[in-house]
C-alpha cells in the first residue's frame, strides 16, 4: 500500500467549484491579472511567474493554443505531484481549466509520467465527472466563448521530459530532446502553437488563489517568493512525507518540522539541486536563495556523500537526452572521476579540472537538465572535499 | 513469425491509428498500446507504424530506444523495476535488489529463461518517502524488504496474464 | 533557413517556348534543401522571425554588438550569421549550411550579456539588440572542454584515417583543444566497423554525434537510414534495429559522407584493388571519367571550387598507369540517343497507337541513388524508369565488347574503372544483373576523393600537370555529355537533341548558344513545358521507329527536373495523387542535391556555394566544346554504324545498354 505521510495542506479546504466559477466569471485578462497579482511563480523549480507566462500566451493571435500540465514529476526525491494527483486531482484540473480560459486554449494535455500509470484510470474518472458537471467540454459553465477539454498523455520513463520543450517534443512523438530556445513554448509550442506548460502544483495553487484570493496568497512566503510551497521530504528523518510550508522557511526549520535535526547535509532540489552542508542550514528556501521544485533529501551523519554524488551522476548519465556534448559526455566523465575518488585514485588537479568541466556543463549545455547535472557534484566536492579525497576501498569516507 | 500473425498485427495497428490519429503526435500513444499488448514493440510493428504515420522505421526505433518503458526486444511477462535513486538507495534498495537476483537466478538487465521475469533498475519513481520501491509492470510496491520480495514474486507466479495482480495491491 | 543560394539564372521568359513552372501559379511548390518543409523536430529547426527587412521600419533591422563591432542585421539572424557578416570567426561543428539547425555540439557557444549561460550562436536568433562576446575565458574554457569531451569518445589514429588533413574535429582540436587529453582518449575500438555496404563504410568509433548524417538522411534526403538511438551516455547513431547498412533501405547516395565532420562515414575504397590491377601486366586497365569529378578534383589539391582540370586529370591517370582514359560523356551522349529514342517510342505508343499501358512520364535512370530510391519507396513505378543503363554501365558494356574487339583484347583481361562523383555507383556496378557483356561491366567505382588520393600517391600535383586528351576510339565527347553533371543537364542535353531531331531546326535558333537556361539552376523541382513549333523529316537514325513527326506538331511536351530525393518524394507523391507531374512526359531525377556535382563521392566539404562553383565550371566547359549535341558526336555515329547496327533501342543495344530493375520495397527483415 502506498501510505505517504501528508502534513496539513491548504488544499483540503479549497472549494473547487466555487473557485472555478469565480475565475470563469471574470474576463480573461482579469484572470491573468489575479494570477499576476498573487505573485505565483512556477512550482517546478525554475520559478517563472505564471501570470507573465499566461500573458505571453494569451497575447498570441493563433487559433489553437494549448495548456499542458507537466505531471512528469521525475526529480529524485519529489513526489508531491503524486499526492496532489491522488488526492486533489480536481483542484489541478480546475487550475487547467482556469489557465485554458485565461490564455484562450481549447485543449489541455496532462503529460503524466509512465511510473504513474496506475493513477490514470482514477484520473480519467475524475475528468469524466467534470465533463458531466459541465466543468469540462463544450461551453463550460454555459460560457459561449469557452470550450476546453483535457486529455491524458503518458510519458514512458524519461526524466528529461520534465523539461518543457522536451515534454512537447515527446507529445509530438519525438525523442524527448529539448529544443533550442528561443523561441519559447508560449510562442511556438506543441504542434507549433502557443503553449503554456505549468507544473501540477502551480495549477493547484491557481485554483486555490481563486478560492482564497490573491492577497491571501501574496501574504504568505517572502516578497520574491510569495505563497506556500509543497515539499517532498525523504531520507534520514523521522517523518518523511509531504509538507506545506511558506517560502522563506530556513533549512533548519524545515528539518525541525520533519525530524531531521541531526542531518549533516540536505539535498535541496533533487539531483539537479544543491547539497547544503549543516553550516548553511540557516539559509532560506525560496527563489532568492535556494530555489527548488520541492525535493528535500536529508542525509544523516552516517551517509557517505561521495556515494550520493555517484548516485546522482549515474542518474544523469542515464537520463541525459544525449544530444548536446557537455551533458552527454560530461556526465560519464565526472562519474568516472568520482569512481576514481572512491578507489582513492584521483588527483586534486584532476578534481579541479572536473570542477571546471562542471562549470562548463552549467554554462554550455543546451537545457536545464545539462545545466544542472553537475550541481550536486560541485556542491558536494566543495563542501565535503575531506570526505571525497584520500580514500581507499576499505576505509570509505571515515578514517 | 507466420505471415498471418503479421497481418493481424497490421490490422491492429491500422485500428489504433484510426482511433488515435494519423499524426506523428500519436506515435507515443500507439507505442504504449503495442508495448502493453506484446511486452515490446516488434520490429515488424515499428515498420507498420512508420508506414501508417508517414515516417521512417528508424525514427520509430529511435523513439522506442529513447524511453525506458518502451522495449524493442521481448522482456519478461513481469518486468520488475527497482528504483535506483538516492532515497530508495538509502532505504536499503541494494539488499532488495540482491534478494531479487537470488530469487530469480538472474542479474539486472536479464530475463528469466522461462520468460516470466525481467529485472531492471529505474530512475526515481516518486515513492521516495517509502522506499525501497519497485514497480511490477504498472503496479507499485513500496517499503519492500528482502523478505517481501519472495511474497511479491509468488503473487506474480500465482497469476496468469500481465495485469492479473492489479486487484491485489490496492 | 539555410536556403540553397539560388544561382542567378532567372528563366528568360519569352525565349523559346519554355515556361518555367517555378514562376507560375504553383511557385509555392518550389522546394529547396532543408527548407521549412523540414521534417525535423522543431528542436532542430531554425525559427524564422518574419519581419520587414527594411531599414528604419520597426522590427526590421536589429543592432548587435559582437566583440565591439556594431552591426545591424535582419531580425531573426543567428548570432553565428551575424558574426560571419562582421568577419568574426566562431567555430562550428554540428552546423551545416545544407541542414537545419541542431545546436547540439555546443562548440559555437558565445557569451551574451545579460544571460547566465552561454548561448549556441548557430541556434540563437537575434530579436533585440544584444551584446555578444565570442572569446571570453568562459567561452574558451567551454570550447576546450567540449573538444576534449569529443576526443574522449573518439577512437582512431589520425594517421590511418581517410579524413586525415580534412577533419573538422582535427581542426577544432588544433585550434581549441587542450595540449593533452583532459578526459582521456579511447585505446580500443568500441564498435565494429560496418563494411556491409558496397558504398558507405560506417565506423562509429569516430562518431562525435553531431547528427549531421541524421539530418542529411532524414531531412535533406528523406531516406531515413540513420537516427540517434538510445539516450544519455549510450546515445549512438544507428540504423533500424542496428542492422548492417546493406540490409536497410539505404540508397548509397553518400550525402552523409559529404557532411560527416570526421571519418565516421567514408566511402568503400577500391584503391588497393585498382593499384593491384594496374600493376598486373596481364590486365588492360581502362578508366572512364564522369564530368563532375573534373569540376571538383581541384579541391583535393587546395584549389578553389570550380576549377575544371579535365585534361590535367587525363595526364595524371596515364601517369598512374591506366592503359586508356575515356570520357563517360561518350556514353552520356549514347544515353541521350537511347533514352530519347525510348521516350519517342513511348510517346508514339501512347499518343498515336493509344496504348494505355505505356508508362508515362518516363523517368531517367542515370542516378543509381535515385533508381534504388524508387525501387524501395515506389516500386510500382518501376515501369516508368527508362530501361537504359546509366552512362557508367553502358560504357562498361561497350568497353568489354566493342572496344575489346576493336583492340583485340580478351575482355576477361580488361579491368574497367569508373571515376564517378558518386558512392552509389559503387553499388550500381556490383548489381548482379550488370554483366551483359558476359563479364562484370564495370569492375570498380572510384570516387573523386579516392582519385585525388591516387594522384597524390603517384607523387603528382594535379594542377601543375600538362594537359592531354582522351583516348580513341571514343575521343572527346560533346558538351551535352558534360552537363550531365549538373541538375537539369540530362534534360538540357535531351532537349538539344530532341528539338533538332524533331523540328529539323538548329536548337540555336530557339535558344541562344543552345543554352536552355530554364532547366538549369538549383531549384529543387523545376517544371518546364515545350510546345513543338513545327516538325521536320524523321532522321535516318529513327526511321525504323516512327513514320513521321506529324503527331508531335504543336504538341506540348511537359517535363520536370528534380534533384535530391526529398524533392523526388514530393514529385512522386504528386504523381501518385494524379497531380501536375503525373501529366509530364519526361522527368529527370537525380538523387543528390545539385545533381552529380554534389554527389557523395565529391570532395568534402560541400555547401551551396561550392556546388554553384562546380556547376559554373561544368557549364563553362560545355560552352567551350565544339560539338555540343549528342547526336552530332562522330564517335556515336560511328558506334551505331559499326556496332549497334540495328539502331537505337535495337536488338544489340537492348542486350548491352538496357537493363531491368528490382521491386525492393521497404520492408526490412
Amino acid at each position: 500500500m502506498i501510505t505517504s505521510h501528508v502534513g496539513p495542506l491548504t488544499y483540503e479546504k479549497v472549494d473547487v467549484d466555487k473557485a472555478l466559477k469565480a475565475a470563469l466569471n471574470k474576463s480573461r485578462s482579469e484572470v491573468i491579472g489575479t494570477v499576476s497579482s498573487s505573485g505565483l511563480k512556477g512550482r517546478g523549480g525554475a520559478g517563472f511567474p505564471t501570470g507573465v507566462k499566461w500573458n505571453l500566451c494569451a497575447a498570441a493571435q493563433n487559433e489553437h493554443k494549448f495548456l499542458v500540465c507537466n505531471a512528469d514529476e521525475g526529480e529524485p526525491g519529489t513526489f508531491k505531484d503524486r499526492i496532489l494527483l491522488t488526492d486533489y486531482a480536481k483542484l489541478v484540473f480546475a487550475g487547467m481549466v482556469i489557465g485554458g480560459y485565461a490564455i484562450g486554449a481549447t485543449k489541455g494535455l496532462i503529460y503524466l509520467r509512465g511510473e504513474y500509470q496506475y493513477l490514470r484510470a482514477q484520473l480519467e474518472e475524475i475528468l469524466e465527472a467534470l465533463r458531466e458537471d459541465k466543468l469540462l467540454g463544450f461551453n463550460i459553465l454555459g460560457k459561449d466563448d469557452f470550450s476546453f477539454d483535457i486529455e491524458i498523455r503518458m510519458g514512458a520513463g524519461a526524466y528529461v521530459c520534465g523539461e518543457e520543450t522536451a515534454l512537447i517534443e515527446s507529445l509530438e512523438g519525438h525523442r524527448g530532446e529539448p529544443r533550442n530556445r528561443p523561441p519559447y513554448p508560449v510562442d511556438t509550442g506543441f504542434l507549433g502553437q502557443p503553449t503554456a506548460v505549468n507544473n501540477v502544483e502551480t495549477l493547484a495553487w491557481v485554483t486555490t488563489i481563486f478560492d482564497k484570493g490573491a492577497e491571501w496568497f501574496k501574504g504568505q512566503g517572502t516578497e520574491k517568493s510569495p505563497g506556500l510551497k509543497i515539499f517532498s521530504v525523504s531520507g534520514d528523518c523521522k517523518q518523511p512525507g509531504v509538507y506545506e510550508l511558506p517560502f522563506g522557511v530556513s533549512v533548519a526549520d524545515l528539518l525541525k518540522t520533519v525530524g531531521g535535526e541531526d542531518a549533516k547535509a540536505v539535498q535541496i532540489g533533487g539531483a539537479s539541486g544543491h547539497c547544503i552542508p549543516a553550516k548553511d542550514f540557516g539559509r532560506k528556501i525560496g527563489f532568492e536563495d535556494i530555489a527548488t521544485g520541492g525535493s528535500v533529501i536529508v542525509f544523516g551523519p552516517q551517509r557517505d556523500l561521495l556515494e550520493v554524488a555517484i548516485n546522482f551522476m549515474e542518474f544523469f548519465s542515464d537520463e541525459s537526452c544525449g544530444q548536446c556534448t557537455p551533458c552527454r559526455d560530461g556526465c560519464p566523465v565526472i562519474l568516472k572521476g568520482l569512481e576514481a575518488f572512491k578507489r582513492g585514485e584521483c588527483s586534486i588537479a584532476h578534481l579541479h579540472e572536473l570542477r571546471r568541466l562542471g562549470e562548463t556543463m552549467q554554462l554550455a549545455s543546451k537545457c536545464g537538465l545539462g545545466q544542472s547535472a553537475a550541481n550536486a557534484f560541485l556542491s558536494i566536492t566543495e563542501h565535503f572535499a575531506d570526505e571525497v579525497l584520500g580514500r581507499n576501498q576499505s576505509n570509505g569516507f571515515k578514517e | 513469425m507466420l505471415q498471418s500473425e503479421h497481418d493481424l498485427m497490421r490490422c491492429e495497428i491500422e485500428t489504433l491509428v484510426e482511433k488515435l490519429g494519423r499524426e506523428r503526435s500519436s506515435l507515443m500513444p500507439i507505442l504504449h498500446e503495442m508495448q502493453r499488448k506484446y511486452g515490446y514493440i516488434p520490429s515488424f510493428a515499428m515498420q507498420v507504424i512508420a508506414d501508417e504515420l508517414g515516417i521512417h522505421p528508424v525514427e520509430v526505433y529511435s523513439v522506442t530506444s529513447f524511453y525506458a518503458f518502451l522495449k524493442d526486444v521481448p522482456g519478461g511477462k513481469f518486468t520488475i523495476r527497482v528504483c535506483n535513486t538516492i532515497s530508495c538507495d538509502m532505504a536499503g534498495k541494494d539488499r532488495v535488489a540482491r534478494q531479487l537476483e537470488a530469487e530469480l537466478g538472474i542479474k539486472f538487465g536479464q530475463t528469466t529463461p522461462d520468460g516470466r521475469f525481467s529485472l531492471e533498475y529505474t530512475a526515481c519513481m516518486g515513492m521516495c518517502d517509502q522506499g525501497p520501491a519497485l514497480l511490477v509492470n504498472d503496479i507499485v510496491f513500496t517499503r519492500v524488504t528482502p523478505e517481501l520480495v519472495h511474497q511479491i514474486l509468488e503473487e506474480c507466479r500465482g497469476h496468469f496474464g500481465i495485469y492479473a495482480i492489479q486487484e491485489e495491491v490496492h | 533557413m539555410s536556403d540553397t543560394k539560388k544561382t542567378s539564372n532567372t528563366p528568360e521568359k519569352g525565349r523559346g517556348e519554355i515556361a518555367n513552372w517555378a514562376d507560375s501559379e504553383n511557385a509555392g511548390y518550389e522546394f529547396s534543401f532543408g527548407a521549412d518543409a523540414s521534417r525535423a523536430p522543431v528542436s532542430q529547426r531554425r525559427q524564422m522571425i518574419k519581419a520587414q527587412q527594411v531599414e528604419g521600419k520597426i522590427g526590421g533591422l536589429v543592432k548587435v554588438t559582437i566583440d565591439g563591432h556594431e552591426i545591424r542585421v535582419p531580425m531573426g539572424t543567428t548570432i553565428l550569421d551575424a558574426a560571419r557578416e562582421a568577419g568574426i570567426q566562431i567555430p562550428t561543428l554540428c552546423a551545416h549550411e545544407d541542414l537545419c539547425i541542431a545546436g547540439v555540439c555546443r562548440i559555437c557557444v558565445v557569451e551574451v550579456e545579460g544571460f547566465r549561460t552561454l548561448q549556441a550562436s548557430c541556434a540563437y536568433p537575434i530579436t533585440q539588440p544584444i551584446v555578444v562576446h565570442t572569446h571570453t575565458p568562459k567561452v574558451r574554457q567551454a570550447r576546450r572542454h567540449i573538444v576534449s569531451l569529443m576526443l574522449a569518445n573518439h577512437y582512431g589514429e589520425c594517421y590511418t584515417c581517410k579524413r586525415n588533413g580534412n577533419c573538422e574535429l582535427q581542426n577544432l582540436a588544433e585550434q581549441y583543444g587542450a595540449e593533452r587529453f583532459l578526459f582521456g582518449h579511447p585505446e580500443e575500438p568500441l564498435f565494429e566497423k560496418d563494411l556491409s555496404s558496397h558504398a558507405v563504410v560506417r565506423d562509429m568509433n569516430k562518431c562525435v554525434l553531431c547528427r549531421r548524417c541524421v539530418r542529411t538522411c532524414i531531412d535533406l534526403q528523406e531516406v531515413g537510414v540513420l537516427e540517434a538511438v538510445e539516450r544519455g551516455a549510450h546515445t549512438r547513431i544507428d540504423t533500424f534495429m542496428s542492422k548492417p547498412l546493406a540490409d536497410v533501405v539505404c540508397i548509397n547516395c553518400g550525402q552523409c559522407i559529404n557532411r560527416c565532420p570526421t571519418g565516421a562515414l567514408t566511402a568503400n575504397d577500391p584503391r588497393e584493388e585498382i593499384w593491384r590491377a594496374i600493376d598486373d601486366p596481364q590486365k588492360h586497365v581502362v578508366i572512364q571519367t564522369a564530368p563532375s569529378p573534373r569540376a571538383g578534383i581541384g579541391e583535393c589539391f587546395g584549389l578553389e571550387p570550380g576549377v575544371p582540370l579535365t585534361f590535367e586529370m587525363n595526364t595524371a591517370l596515364r601517369e598512374c598507369g591506366f592503359d586508356a582514359v575515356f570520357d563517360t560523356n561518350f556514353t552520356a551522349d549514347l544515353t541521350i540517343i537511347e533514352e530519347g529514342t525510348e521516350l519517342i517510342t513511348r510517346l508514339y505508343k501512347a499518343l498515336v497507337e493509344k496504348d494505355e499501358h505505356v508508362a508515362l512520364p518516363q523517368f531517367t535512370s542515370c542516378s543509381p541513388g535515385w533508381v534504388k530510391y524508387l525501387e524501395h519507396f515506389y516500386p510500382e513505378y518501376i515501369p516508368h524508369v527508362s530501361s537504359c543503363k546509366s552512362p557508367q554501365q553502358m560504357f562498361g558494356a561497350v568497353i568489354k565488347t566493342y572496344y575489346a574487339q576493336h583492340k583485340g583484347i580478351d575482355p576477361k583481361d580488361i579491368v574497367t574503372v569508373a571515376l564517378m562523383p558518386c558512392s552509389a555507383k559503387k553499388y550500381e556496378c556490383n548489381r548482379p544483373e550488370m554483366n551483359d557483356s558476359g563479364f562484370k561491366d564495370i569492375d570498380y567505382g572510384l570516387t573523386t576523393r579516392e582519385l585525388g588520393q591516387m594522384i597524390k600517391e603517384g607523387g603528382m600535383h594535379l594542377p601543375d600537370l600538362p594537359k592531354s586528351d582522351f583516348d580513341d576510339p571514343f575521343g572527346t565527347a560533346t558538351g551535352s555529355g558534360v552537363i550531365f553533371g549538373a541538375s537539369g543537364g540530362v534534360m538540357e542535353a535531351a532537349l538539344r537533341t530532341v528539338i533538332e531531331l524533331v523540328t529539323g531546326e538548329k536548337v540555336e535558333s530557339i535558344f541562344e548558344h543552345a543554352d536552355i537556361i530554364p532547366v538549369r539552376g538549383f531549384e529543387g523541382i523545376k517544371y518546364v513545358e515545350l510546345r513543338v513549333p513545327k516538325v521536320g523529316p524523321v532522321p535516318a537514325l529513327l526511321k525504323h521507329l516512327v513514320p513521321n513527326w506529324d503527331w508531335l506538331d504543336g504538341a506540348t511536351l511537359k517535363m520536370a527536373v528534380v534533384h535530391g530525393t526529398a524533392n523526388a518524394k514530393r514529385v512522386m507523391e504528386d504523381i501518385k495523387a494524379g497531380g501536375k507531374f503525373s501529366h509530364c512526359h519526361f522527368i529527370e531525377f537525380m538523387a543528390c542535391p545539385g545533381g552529380c556535382l554534389g554527389g557523395g563521392g565529391q570532395p568534402i566539404p560541400t555547401n551551396p556555394e561550392i556546388r554553384a562553383a562546380r556547376a559554373k565550371a561544368i557549364y563553362s566547359e560545355d560552352a567551350a566544346y565544339e560539338v555540343r549535341k549528342s547526336h552530332e558526336n562522330p564517335a556515336i555515329i560511328k558506334l551505331y554504324n559499326e556496332f549497334l547496327t540495328d539502331g537505337p533501342c535495337g536488338h544489340v543495344s537492348h542486350k548491352l545498354l538496357h537493363t531491368h530493375y528490382t521491386k525492393r520495397g521497404k520492408v526490412i527483415n
